[in-house]
């Protein structure tokens, strides 16, 4: 069927045009402007000039250290200790400000600090905010992409069976993923509400009211994990429908001769199942893992970083100073780093999961 | 090594019988081949034996035990099946000795059995390839060395060559028949292919809608076939059959004729025959000669001849316009529209009654 137009080199390049001019438009050439914007110091609205700053957007974001403090001590050389016997540290600002003999901490705040023996060592950054941002999307990650990958498996596992009435399974799973994100989150903000929210409700009546009931989203302890489990529970029914068509490229002989050499169901699982789901495994770690860094609007709708930023992420924290604070070379320097971990990431992940 | 029972077996799904009502006896060490049109239920009766498949009615014996409710794995079977159902990821070896890891057998014993099937198969060079690189005959002997290790008591063949091609098919035929004479173990196979129904088996059944219509040694049923199903099913090129009436009847033979046949009597076999009715003659391709002058029983044109090599294929048209093929010497020639006398020896010709 060589027709002139499947044949023509030129209709072929009118066809991709549209998909091409969009991608460049929306991708491709934001993506070089935010790299370009992030060695500027760039406002969003501002009379003065665009100045090149090099890489001091990076350095201020990126900057961290450890600092080592010794506990006061008297004249005689005794640590001061307070009524509960603890060790009396000097404070951090003493080191940060105006104190030239530290330059190197000049401006810098402290994220967290540990005990050395009698020594804190504290972590001191510019911009601590960053690295809470990038401390939290790290733990989603670490937590969301095995945990909601396993679960999308499980469930797969279940409903891929033939059984009557399995299709009501399959669309009860597979619901949430079709409700907006947004919709979900103002939804489980009730859910979480620490008046008379359903989950207090429902923990209270299980417990047989023991279960105090608690503000889930507005204790820095609980707000990260609450957005967590929200978060796999609503796109778990996507990856399980991924890894569902993956189970079901496996071919039926397969288990039928695993059946006929005995194995158990776990060795069925072990000898067949994965190593077929293999391909379906790198694609959902790989999708997960990039939907798990790209964690916004869960935020945006029920926390906005809060309470004490203990929810805060990289693409909030973009969003935020570009357009909230309006600096965008700082927030086109975040979404630049995110760009680096993330390829990173994947980039490790295709070399473990390579074909060997 | 074992016998293998089955006594009114019955496959039913919902309301629909597949298989109704089937009784054969397989011998310690015998080659058993089931043979049919596809839909016959050969494959769906092999399955019962190994398990895959329900047994709704009947009894199935291995070895003078019932086993109907058995595991496959607990039968005491090994299945080669057609689509080798090999796994990907394994290596030759791997999969060779699949059965035995999995029943954490020693080390050195799995080892030693494995080598002894790869010698048996002649493929020590291959033990540790992937089967992405092997061909379709490699990876069918894998199958088979993945059944030969399990030291089954009967093995189970299903379709085992059909996704080979021609050249390749007639060797692993050939290497199945030796397997079976060097193991000396009880086989069942399946096939639509009479070619490796005839050459394999001690015993063929021949299937057709769920029952069986005749089982026997190969060359019985070659010259003594119960019905006309089993007539024309076995035998290339197919059996002719004319339309005949019957004339007379006698103790041991039919007399019958027919518009473009001359009167010929012919054994009946123990069938009956009434006379006036309408009856079918059956006359194999190889005992149609062309006749001297004088001597034909029925004329018949040249339609088309196909030359075959060792034989030549001769499409006539009949009399009473019924389609008929002789199967010829080599180098016979014959010029298609030719008018020509042929001739049978009635002893190798055979009469069914119309089938009421």
């Amino acid at each position: 069927m060589a027709s002139k137009l499947t044949t023509s080199n030129r209709a072929g390049w009118g066809f991709a045009l549209p998909g091409f001019g969009l991608i460049m438009l929306f991708i491709v050439i934001p993506f070089f402007f935010a790299f370009y914007l992030s060695l500027t110091n760039q406002r969003l609205i501002s009379p003065n000039p665009t100045e090149f700053v090099g890489l001091s957007n990076y350095d201020r974001l990126l900057s961290i250290s450890v600092l080592s403090i010794e506990p006061e001590t008297d004249d005689a050389g005794q640590v001061v200790r307070d009524d509960a016997g603890e060790a009396q540290y000097p404070r951090v600002r003493t080191f940060t400000r105006n104190n030239p003999d530290y330059p190197q901490y000049a401006g810098m705040r402290e994220w967290f600090r540990w005990h050395w023996g009698e020594t804190a060592k504290v972590v001191v950054a510019t911009d601590v905010v960053f690295w809470k941002s990038l401390r939290n999307t790290l733990m989603f990650v670490l937590v969301v992409a095995p945990v909601q990958g396993g679960l999308a498996l499980g469930l797969a596992l279940l409903i891929n069976q033939r059984l009557r009435g399995i299709n009501f399974y399959r669309a009860i799973y597979f619901m949430p993923v079709v409700v907006s994100i947004v919709v979900v989150s103002l939804l489980f903000r009730f859910i979480y509400d620490g008046n008379d929210g359903l989950l207090n409700n429902i923990l209270g009546f299980l417990s047989f009211g023991f279960f105090e009931g608690r503000d889930w989203l507005g204790s820095e302890n609980t707000a990260l994990g609450a957005i967590m489990g929200m978060s796999i529970w609503q796109a778990v029914g996507f990856h399980m429908v991924i890894w569902l068509s993956g189970l079901q490229t496996i071919s039926p002989t397969l288990y039928e001769a695993s059946s006929i050499e005995g194995a158990s169901k776990w060795q069925t699982f072990r000898y067949v199942t994965w190593p077929g789901l293999r391909n379906t495994a790198v694609l959902v770690l790989i999708v997960i893992t990039m939907q798990a860094f790209a964690l916004f609007a869960q935020i945006d709708v029920m926390t906005r970083g809060g309470p004490l930023d203990s929810t805060t992420t990289i693409v909030f924290q973009a969003v935020e100073r570009g357009y909230g604070k309006q600096d965008i070379s700082g927030g086109s320097a975040i979404s630049v780093i995110l760009f680096v971990l993330v390829l990173t990431i994947s980039l490790i992940q295709r070399f473990l999961t390579r074909e060997r | 090594m074992a016998t293998v029972k089955l006594r009114d077996i019955r496959k039913s799904y919902g309301k629909t019988e597949v298989i109704k009502g089937v009784d054969i006896d397989i011998d310690d060490g015998e080659f058993v081949v089931f043979v049919g049109p596809s839909g016959c239920g050969k494959s769906t009766l092999l399955r019962m034996i190994a398990g895959l498949e329900d047994i709704s009615d009947g009894t199935l014996e291995i070895d003078g035990q019932r086993v109907n409710d058995l595991e496959p794995s607990k039968r005491g079977i090994a299945m080669v099946f057609q689509s080798y159902a090999i796994f990907p990821h394994m290596t030759v070896r791997e999969n060779v000795a699949f059965g035995l890891t999995i029943n954490k057998m020693k080390k050195a014993e799995k080892d030693a059995k494995v080598d002894d099937a790869a010698r048996i198969l002649q493929m020590e060079h291959l033990m540790d390839r992937r089967p992405s690189e092997l061909s379709g005959g490699q990876r069918q002997r894998v199958a088979i060395g993945r059944a030969i290790v399990r030291d089954p008591k009967v093995f189970l063949f299903d379709e085992p060559l059909s996704n080979l091609d021609a050249a390749l098919r007639m060797d692993m035929r050939m290497e199945i028949g030796k397997l079976h004479q060097d193991l000396g173990a009880s086989m069942i196979y399946v096939t639509h292919d009479q070619v490796e129904a005839m050459t394999l088996a001690d015993k063929i059944v021949v299937l057709k809608d769920g029952l069986v219509m005749q089982a026997g040694a190969p060359m019985e049923l070659y010259h003594e076939p119960a019905n006309l199903f089993v007539a024309g099913f076995l035998g290339a090129p197919s059996m002719n059959f004319l339309q005949v009436i019957v004339e007379d009847t006698g103790e041991d033979w039919v007399q019958v004729s027919s518009k473009a046949l001359v009167s010929v009597k012919v054994p009946s076999k123990g069938r009956t025959f009434t006379k006036g009715h309408n009856a079918t003659l059956g006359v194999r391709p190889q005992y149609l000669i062309a006749a001297s002058d004088g001597q034909g029983m029925l004329n018949g044109k040249v339609i088309l001849t196909e030359r075959l090599g060792s034989e030549t294929v001769v499409n006539l048209a009949a009399g009473d316009g019924s389609k008929l093929i002789a199967a010829i010497a080599e180098d016979a020639v014959l010029v298609p529209g030719t008018e020509m006398a042929w001739t049978f020896d009635p002893a190798l010709a055979h009469a069914f009654p119309e089938e009421v």
